[in-house]
């Protein structure tokens, strides 16, 4: 398995050394945020509050057993309230 | 059980139909139960005593004389409300905002609360509660409260977001950052750059029903709750938290709402009638008057924009930058953030950023309003693309053409677009009648787009077959906008039934598992896929059934228009059974016939619309007349196209209101200075001319029947759509709404000078 380029949107960006994207080897959501929490402790209650997931423009909030698939572009968003 | 969601090319024979609602005949004679409609045996009444201050330390509260008049059966205050979060700062704001703790935060900032015998004498107990405040200096402005020596509200925020992170707490909650490419660059590449900076007031959400509340808190530690919400899963889940109990032990059933738009997605006075109801051994009800719900309840945000925009003189947006400034009343939030993520959505940009900054004041907690934040910057943005589509003489429709994002856009939040609607909605507007129509004397034409994200989540159904052939559903999603007509119309075309065969009600918390609220516009969305992945699940039931009467094997059974028809050679005489016969005979085939589905509906994809107002401003007064309005949108599949073209019309009709009348005005004592519909002037139907609307369908391949969450974008474009018509009308550009008459006659006269 390769790694795979996460894009993190501006709130996630200190905790990994100001970068705007990061590689990281997952094959779900699940193994993601596992991962990041692991790597980068101070996503850890971000990812608790709520992180979205954009897989190829398709927005992701629960479904954590969705898989990344190796040229998907991924980006990690903020999870939003509605009306 | 996981299914498959993906989009089902299907002949509909009852979606698209605009059946009788389920709920029209009870709501039109008051039949409809309501919060306040719940009552119980020996119920008392509750009411909120309130900080007549914007900020003050609370440095005594003294209820004995309160607690000792006759037919007073509890006092409490925040001393009856432990802190049970464990850390959890979020909860502990929830609970703070419910009732302040050691200092009052605005002006309505619930302090205490009494449960009596009837309203008089409750009314008489908060009078003898003595509280002993201490002024602070507040700030009610957004832009105030940033400044380095603004009265700062909380010690514990410190800037997330910034780096280094401050050391000195402040109002300055949070900010973020979104875009890509070099802004600098594409400025320079511009042969037109126009920059502006917007303002709009606070708004509330102005649901007809104010919140109300039953609360019984047994000895035994069990309670019920009979409540006005969006979702009444979320306010058990909360209220069970911050009381101590089990959620399993506080049964929560919702009433009929009259209107929430995201003001009831909060917990706000129902932790106190159940603190209350625990205290009296007596159920309490609570129901706030006009004037709680403007004070004390979530309005939006009040926004400050700075907007830059570059263009090449063939109309190409070359660079776009705005920093967006929205509070989130006394409590921390991310209003700011949406807003940055949602400024410039429409567009397929090269050099974009924005900035978002939230803020903390001396208001009440925000809320979200239908498309949260989202209206606010599209009025910033969307008239200063009008204002440089105009500088380089474009047509405003052909300018949005060339630059509406498309599939392969990179957004200008981060993603890169799949298939989108917004193209689409622009070639409808522009070809629509509606824009060739002629205008009159001091009338202006405006359009406008917007965005929102819509979402799905955790929804779970139960389907019920009745020993008649009928169908029950039970549902978790509150029906703010016609989901249960919805919803039943799903599962008669998934089983073939008449829609009167099928009835919908929404189960309380001890029914059904889990279920988000009903909001990002996902009420319809979310249920109706769970409700099909139900009624197939009970489809596969039937066929056993079938199965069994026939004795043959149920592969040799499939179930067409409502009836179960044994197929292939040597099956041929058994005539269908339909579900009736099933139902009939249950109970010897093994019992009662259902379907269940949980699940989380994902992947619901985002939404764009295109708004069309002509509006009349009278030269002498400033007084703005809309005459004509269309709203165009992408529903991906309308299930009962009278309520989609219902959100339409909602949601420009409360856009219109928040860009022409609706603010929050305080005082220079931080007191709101118009909390009744008296002062806050929200439209009414002889305000508005008929809103037309256009309903695209172009299918949202990720939910079976194609459909798409029409509730929130209507209310994204109406403020920038009548502001530009506004402009048009007057040759006035308005940065600052509500585009009351006093402001725009102050703009139109200093335009003349």
């Amino acid at each position: 398995m390769s790694p795979k380029q996460i894009h993190l949107w501006g709130a996630l960006r200190p905790m990994a050394g100001g970068a705007s994207a990061i590689l990281v080897e997952a094959q779900t959501i699940r193994e993601l945020f596992r991962k990041l929490a692991q790597d980068y402790p101070a996503m850890e209650a971000h990812i608790k509050r709520g992180v979205a997931v954009s897989i190829d423009g398709k927005i992701y909030r629960d479904q954590w057993e969705t898989l990344l698939p190796d040229d998907a572009e991924i980006y990690l968003m903020p999870r939003i309230p509605g009306g | 059980m996981t299914m498959d969601a993906d989009l089902v090319q299907k002949n509909f024979k009852v979606i698209g139909t605009r059946v009788r609602r389920p709920d029209g005949i009870d709501k039109v004679t008051g039949r409809a139960r309501y919060g306040a409609d719940a009552s119980a045996p020996g119920q008392l009444v509750g009411l909120v005593l309130r900080s007549p201050y914007p900020h003050a330390l609370i440095k005594k509260i003294d209820i004995s004389k309160a607690e000792k008049l006759m037919g007073v059966k509890a006092v409490i205050t925040s001393a009856d409300l432990p802190d049970y979060t464990d850390g959890d700062r979020g909860m502990l704001d929830i609970l703070e905002n419910c009732m302040a703790r050691k200092k009052a935060l605005y002006d309505g900032h619930a302090v205490a609360a009494v449960a009596a015998i009837d309203a008089a004498t409750a009314r008489a107990a908060l009078k003898l509660i003595k509280v002993d405040y201490e002024q602070l200096p507040h700030v009610t402005d957004v832009d105030e409260a940033l400044k380095p020596d603004a009265p700062v509200l909380h010690d514990h925020i410190f800037t997330n977001g910034i780096s280094p992170k401050p050391t000195k707490p402040s109002n300055f909650n949070t900010q973020c950052e979104y875009g890509h490419g070099d802004i600098e660059a594409g400025f320079k590449a511009a042969d037109v750059i126009i920059e502006k900076s917007y303002k709009t007031e606070q708004t509330h959400q102005g649901y007809i029903e104010p919140h109300s509340c039953l609360a019984s808190v047994s000895p035994d530690g069990s309670a019920e709750m009979w409540v006005c919400t969006q979702g009444h899963f979320v306010y058990r889940n909360q209220c069970a938290a911050l009381l101590g109990l089990d959620a399993n032990k506080l049964r929560v059933t919702a009433s009929e709402i009259g209107g929430g738009f995201g003001g009831k997605t909060h917990i706000w006075a129902e932790p106190l009638a159940l603190a209350l109801s625990r205290k009296a051994n007596r159920p309490v009800k609570l129901t706030m008057t006009r004037e709680e719900v403007f004070r004390c309840t979530g309005p939006t945000s009040s926004t400050s924009i700075d907007v830059k925009i570059g263009a090449k003189k063939d109309g190409t947006i070359t660079a776009a930058f705005a920093e967006l400034r929205y509070h989130g009343g006394a409590f921390p939030s991310n209003w700011a953030e949406m807003g940055a993520q949602t400024a410039f959505a429409c567009y397929d940009i090269k050099n974009v950023k924005t900035i978002g900054r939230d803020a903390v004041v001396n208001r009440p907690k925000t809320a979200a309003y239908r498309a949260p934040s989202a209206p606010m910057a599209a009025f910033a943005i969307e008239n200063t693309v009008d204002e440089v589509a105009k500088t380089i003489g474009m047509d405003a429709i052909d300018f949005r053409i060339k630059n509406a994002a498309k599939e392969g856009t990179k957004s200008s939040y981060g993603p890169v677009y799949g298939p989108i609607g917004i193209g689409p909605t622009l070639h409808a507007a522009k070809h629509h009648p509606h824009m060739q129509a002629p205008l009159g004397k001091n009338t202006g034409r405006g359009m406008a787009c917007g965005f929102w994200f819509n979402f799905g989540g955790q929804t779970c159904v139960d389907l019920n077959v009745t020993p008649d052939g009928t169908v029950t559903v039970a549902v978790g999603t509150i029906d703010v906008g016609g989901s249960r007509a919805s919803i039943a119309l799903a599962v008669a075309e998934e089983l073939g039934v008449p829609y009167d065969a099928v009835r919908c009600i929404v189960a309380d918390t001890s029914s059904l598992g889990h279920n988000d609220m009903t909001d990002g516009s996902r009420g319809t969305f979310s249920s109706s896929m769970a409700a099909i992945f139900a009624a197939r699940n009970a489809i596969t039931v039937l066929k056993d059934r079938a199965a069994a009467t026939w004795e043959i094997s149920a592969a040799d059974v499939e179930w067409v228009d409502g009836h179960a028809h044994a197929k292939g050679v040597g099956h041929g005489n058994l005539a269908p059974l339909s579900l009736q016969d099933l139902a009939a005979s249950a109970g010897n085939t093994g019992g009662p016939i259902a379907g269940h589905s949980e699940i989380v509906a994902d992947n619901a994809g985002v939404s764009f619309g295109t708004h069309i107002c002509d509006a009349h401003v009278d030269p002498e007064t400033g007084k703005t007349t809309i005459t004509r309005y269309t709203v165009i949108q992408d529903a991906g599949k309308a299930m009962h196209p009278a309520y989609v073209e219902g959100q339409y019309q909602g949601g420009a009709a409360q856009g219109i209101g928040w860009a022409l009348n609706e603010e929050y005005i305080y005082g220079a004592n931080g007191r709101l200075q118009n909390a009744g519909f008296l002062d806050y002037r929200i439209p009414v139907c002889s305000d508005l001319p008929f809103i037309d609307t256009q309903i695209l369908e172009i299918p949202n391949p990720h939910h079976p029947y194609g459909v798409r969450g029409v509730g929130e974008t209507p209310i994204v474009p109406p403020l920038a759509a009548v502001g530009i018509a506004i402009a048009n009308a007057t040759g006035v550009r308005m940065t600052h709404a509500p585009m009351s008459p006093p402001r725009i006659l102050k703009a139109i006269k200093a335009a003349a000078k």
